[in-house]
């Protein structure tokens, strides 16, 4: 071993962290383990080692800082019990007044993405065009390729910035659909409630 | 206003508008019994109510029951669907209630990321378009003075001057042409251009044309042709005027 004994406290996996952290603090959008490894000239599994460590300490209740993973990467964000304060300071505009038919365009964008302007005119019942160009305008969704054929229609899906505001990992870890809504049991319980009120 | 919570007093159902729907599309209510005109009715009285009106709920209401309408029709008279569609009856049905289905669908995933926006409405974080990427650098292969040296001596020397023969055309002087036909004239009256221009080049005949229309316009030569193309005869111009004169003498 002709290695010199280490004198200093710090390993090298706290040095990388640090080289982790100030990569995050610069990023406006998150950093996937990959590209985290390429800016820091390092291995992948020493990446996710570091990134261990700082998720440790970029906690809520521990700091002001939290570090989350989302829209397939990591980021920064700032705590949910500073949320007021920076509510005061700053808006979130990307979905200040998103109207219902919006919200409509961005779940069938983000479920049956990547999809065309006159497929969800057709699942609506009502024309989508300026709706869908509200919603790219916002960066919550973004072109995708056309149709296949001459002409096709250009086709849309849900953009990293819409999994970022909606906190999703991914467009899969939307709630299937056939979870939402109503289930058998809901439905008779309601009916019976229903009857109740009647013979009421 | 939410279309889907209105809340309908009809024969066939009392509740909300989406539990008759659900109800519909899962067949445990029959759509021939339900009174639509009433569900309508009810709309219109909750429209009533409110000073403003409410274009996203009459827009989301019209869809849902031109929908139910029209499943309603087809299920009334199935026999009639055949001219209408070229979907068979039960095929347009399940078409209709697949859209509903899907509508409905799209209406639930859409509640749930109004929801799941108002729970993440905490969630601050920092936005902008991405930093520049850095410039790649292009490193260049080691250099040696001498190659450059090299270049450039190729580079500073004179080109070969470019040969233009190829473009020069020669022209024979008119006056020679002038000369021979005269010469021509003298020994006979009359003489076919294209017979004394034979086998000359091409530039030569273009001269010796050009010498011919000299003559002409000095008046010593008169020319004849009976079409286009056709041969040019030359003849001297004193013979023409002999000529003119015994034509009008007759």
């Amino acid at each position: 071993m002709d290695r010199p004994l280490r004198l200093i406290t710090t390993s090298p996996v706290d040095r990388l962290a640090r080289t982790v952290e100030a990569l995050l603090v610069v990023a406006s959008q998150p950093l996937s383990v990959d590209e985290l490894a390429e800016a820091a000239n390092d291995d992948s599994e020493r990446i996710e080692t570091a990134l261990g460590l700082l998720g440790e300490r970029y906690t809520e209740g521990r700091s002001g800082i939290v570090l989350e993973h989302v829209a397939g990467g990591w980021a920064f964000r700032a705590s949910r019990e500073a949320a007021d304060a920076c509510g005061r300071l700053f808006e979130r505009p990307v979905e200040r007044g998103l109207s219902a038919a919006a919200l409509e365009t961005l779940a069938i964008v983000a479920y049956l993405g990547p999809v065309s302007r006159p497929e969800i005119a057709r699942i609506r019942g009502v024309a989508a065009d300026s709706v869908v160009a509200g919603l790219v305008e916002r960066g919550l969704i973004a072109e995708s390729g056309r149709e296949e054929g001459v002409g096709g229609a250009v086709r849309y899906r849900a953009t990293p910035l819409f999994e970022r505001v909606f906190g999703l990992d991914s467009l899969s870890a939307l709630p299937r659909l056939d979870d939402l809504g109503d289930s058998t049991e809901e439905i008779r319980e309601r009916l019976e409630s229903v009857a109740e009120r009647r013979g009421a | 206003m939410v279309v889907r919570e209105l809340e309908l007093d009809l024969d066939a159902f009392e509740g909300p508008f989406d539990l008759l729907l659900t109800l519909v599309l899962k067949e445990e209510l029959d759509l021939a019994e339900v009174d639509v005109a009433g569900i309508v009715l009810a709309f219109i009285e909750r429209l009533a109510e409110r000073d403003e009106l409410d274009l996203e709920a009459c827009g989301e209401f019209l869809v849902l029951v031109a929908a139910l309408l029209e499943l309603k029709a087809r299920g009334l008279f199935p026999d009639e669907e055949a001219e209408l569609s070229e979907l068979e009856p039960e095929e347009a049905a399940e078409e209709l209630a697949r859209r509903l289905a899907e509508y409905r669908r799209a209406k639930e995933a859409a509640a749930w990321l109004a929801e799941r926006l108002e729970a993440e409405s905490d969630r601050f974080f920092r936005l902008g378009p991405a930093p520049l990427a850095p410039r790649v650098e292009r490193r260049l292969a080691p250099q040696q003075p001498e190659a450059l040296a090299g270049a450039l001596r190729v580079l500073a020397q004179e080109p070969p001057a470019v040969s233009l023969a190829h473009l020069e055309l020669r022209f024979p002087p008119v006056a020679q042409f002038l000369d021979r036909f005269r010469a021509v004239l003298r020994r006979r009256r009359v003489f076919d251009l294209d017979a004394e221009v034979e086998g000359m080049s091409r530039i030569e005949q273009a001269v010796a044309f050009l010498a011919l229309l000299e003559l002409r316009r000095g008046g010593e030569v008169a020319l004849e042709q009976a079409a286009p193309f056709a041969p040019i005869r030359v003849k001297r111009a004193a013979e023409e005027r002999r000529e003119e004169w015994t034509a009008r003498s007759a």
